[in-house]
């Protein structure tokens, strides 16, 4: 079960926005570029969040840029999953591959500031906040392998090859 | 039943008779990374252990994002990959080199690929016929050792190109026009196809700037048929023997179907902060505009310098203006100087960069300052891209931006001599 607090964004959160590009040369310092995470959508994400909170977007979260550094500082900021109306192709494969859960569901159900808990097994988000219990678009079998191995490095490690 | 062209390639590859849904496991014909995901993906092959590159001479590192460095930080990161490429026997491509998905089209895409590439724009060599997309780091650093991937077969959006392209309107106004109207995330997961008999007369650099922002309404891919104009390409190339022919069956099943008249067309501009919030240039007509950016994988080709320089040959840049021109490679940067269009250019006022990304990404060369705008020809406008979330960017063809650098403000091209 994951625990944590709704930090609600808008529609069509870009990778510029995730991870400023401006900031390319902080790639290879992950926990320095991890500061900055969310910085030009809001500021003060990075200070607030706590370790099992939930990014909650829009429709289109994660478009743009392929670059997988855009995932794993969400992940290093604590968040325990991202939740949106609808999430670009590669920023959701890129999730998966780096152990961040992404959950399709009506986020306009979801207030900044609410509470939250995820049951990822059963597929349901329980708002403590307004007492709505939410259903989540089931994660595809391939990914779930892969994200149950804690990521694509570690699934790889672990089977050698594509067992999907 | 027939098929899509991202049936029949995965179906081909795999050996298997793929239809939308299915997933499967496919070959990869080359891996490529660039200088800002190359270190990433880097890390995490290394950390799998492996002894060595599935496919060395396959695997290619690009460094070009932010080339020549403009940052010690960045200049580390070159100097990793570099000594990675030689430790591995991968292929590099160093600075002054070319933007990676120009070089792939000229040197090393084939009709019926299957390609990956940690940047989005890796989708540009579906202008070949090439099963091409972006990935993250970890899904290549899988491919640089296992030599294969993992492909969801994605459902198919079936673009009928019809009719001419008047004149001083281009490709790019034809994927902005088609963005603009399914929206940033109108084909997510989809292939996107193109066909047609406005297809069938597009030379393959139109293709390749429409199937490059393919990844803007979302697609996985963007594809074009293998026919008489990819031979034409790739014989220009000194590639002929790479070209196999390659369509869609007549009776392949698509999801949706979307006509799209060229002679209808009008110069399209995205206005900021998303490529699908667009509108007619008239609309525009007007806007001040601080900087104007020519180049990119989108818009950097020998093309692009030559539809530029037939606008600005004669006149000078409106001097409240900044043209940038970064020509996509070497190869298009030659030819550009021995047509005499970088000439044209510069005596025009441009500001002509080395091959590379140049301010795409704001890295450098041409970072905005607060509440600057820019016309640029690149295939991205969102907050911050190019380096200021406080500059604005609007995207447009090469001769609208063109025509607005002679005028200082956004321009219909078709209203300069």
């Amino acid at each position: 079960m994951l625990k944590g607090k709704a930090f609600k964004f808008g529609d069509n959160i870009s990778t510029d926005l995730i991870a400023p590009g401006r900031l390319v040369h902080l790639r290879s310092n992950l926990s320095e570029l991890a500061k900055h995470v969310l910085e030009d959508a809001d500021p003060t994400f990075s200070s607030r969040v706590k370790r099992g909170d939930f990014v909650v977007g829009g429709s289109n979260f994660g478009l743009g840029s392929s670059r997988e550094h855009a995932p794993v500082i969400i992940k290093m900021a604590g968040v325990s999953a991202v939740l949106a109306k609808s999430v670009a192709r590669i920023f959701f494969r890129n999730a998966i591959n780096v152990g961040l859960p992404v959950l399709v569901c009506d986020t306009d159900r979801i207030d900044e500031g609410d509470e939250l808990e995820v049951d990822l097994a059963a597929g349901v988000i329980f708002d403590k906040t307004n007492g709505r219990t939410l259903t989540f678009g089931k994660i595809p079998d391939a990914m779930l392998a892969i994200l149950n191995e804690g990521g694509l490095m570690p699934y790889i490690k672990k089977h050698g090859d594509f067992k999907l | 039943m027939g098929k899509t062209l991202a049936e029949k390639i995965l179906s081909m590859k795999t050996g298997l008779d793929v239809k939308p849904g299915d997933i499967v496991v496919s070959p990869v014909d080359w891996a490529l990374v660039q200088d800002t995901t190359g270190p990433l993906t880097v890390r995490e092959f290394l950390s799998l252990g492996l002894p060595k590159l599935a496919n060395p001479t396959h695997t290619i590192l690009f460094i070009d994002h932010a080339a020549p460095s403009p940052q010690k930080q960045l200049s580390c990161d070159h100097t990793f990959l570099r000594k990675f490429a030689k430790d591995y026997g991968a292929v590099l491509s160093d600075v002054g080199e070319g933007v990676c998905h120009q070089i792939m089209a000229e040197r090393y895409a084939c009709p019926g690929d299957v390609i990956v590439g940690a940047d989005s724009h890796t989708v540009t060599a579906g202008g070949l016929g090439a099963f091409a997309t972006g990935m993250g780091s970890s899904d290549v650093a899988a491919a640089f050792g296992l030599g294969k991937t993992w492909f969801r077969v994605p459902e198919t959006y079936f673009i009928r190109l019809t009719g001419k392209l008047q004149p001083r309107v281009t490709a790019k106004d034809v994927i902005l026009h088609l963005i603009g109207m399914i929206g940033a995330d109108g084909a997510t997961y989809k292939s996107l196809e193109f066909g047609g008999p406005g297809v069938a007369a597009m030379p393959v650099t139109d293709r390749l700037t429409i199937a490059n922002m393919a990844v803007e309404a979302g697609a996985k891919v963007g594809l074009f048929p293998s026919d008489d104009a990819t031979l034409e390409y790739l014989t220009q190339q000194g590639r002929s023997k790479d070209h196999i022919r390659l369509f869609a069956d007549e009776d392949a099943v698509y999801e949706r179907v979307i006509d799209i008249d060229l002679a209808a067309l009008e110069p399209t501009v995205a206005k900021p902060h998303t490529v699908d919030n667009t509108a007619a240039v008239g609309e525009l007509k007007g806007m001040k505009v601080d900087q104007v950016f020519i180049g990119t994988c989108t818009n950097g080709r020998l093309e692009d310098l030559k539809l530029a320089a037939d606008i600005l040959r004669g006149k000078r840049r409106n001097p409240a203006t900044r043209l940038l021109v970064a020509p996509a490679s070497p190869q298009v940067m030659l030819a550009g100087m021995r047509m005499g269009y970088i000439q044209d250019l510069v005596q025009a006022g441009a500001t002509i960069l080395p091959p590379g990304c140049a301010g795409c990404l704001g890295v450098h060369q041409g970072v905005l300052g607060d509440g600057e705008t820019c016309l640029s020809t690149a295939n991205r406008n969102f907050l911050g891209r190019m380096g200021n979330p406080e500059g604005l960017i609007y995207l447009s063809s090469t001769p609208t931006a063109a025509a607005s650098a002679v005028t200082g403000v956004i321009t219909d091209p078709r209203e300069v001599a």
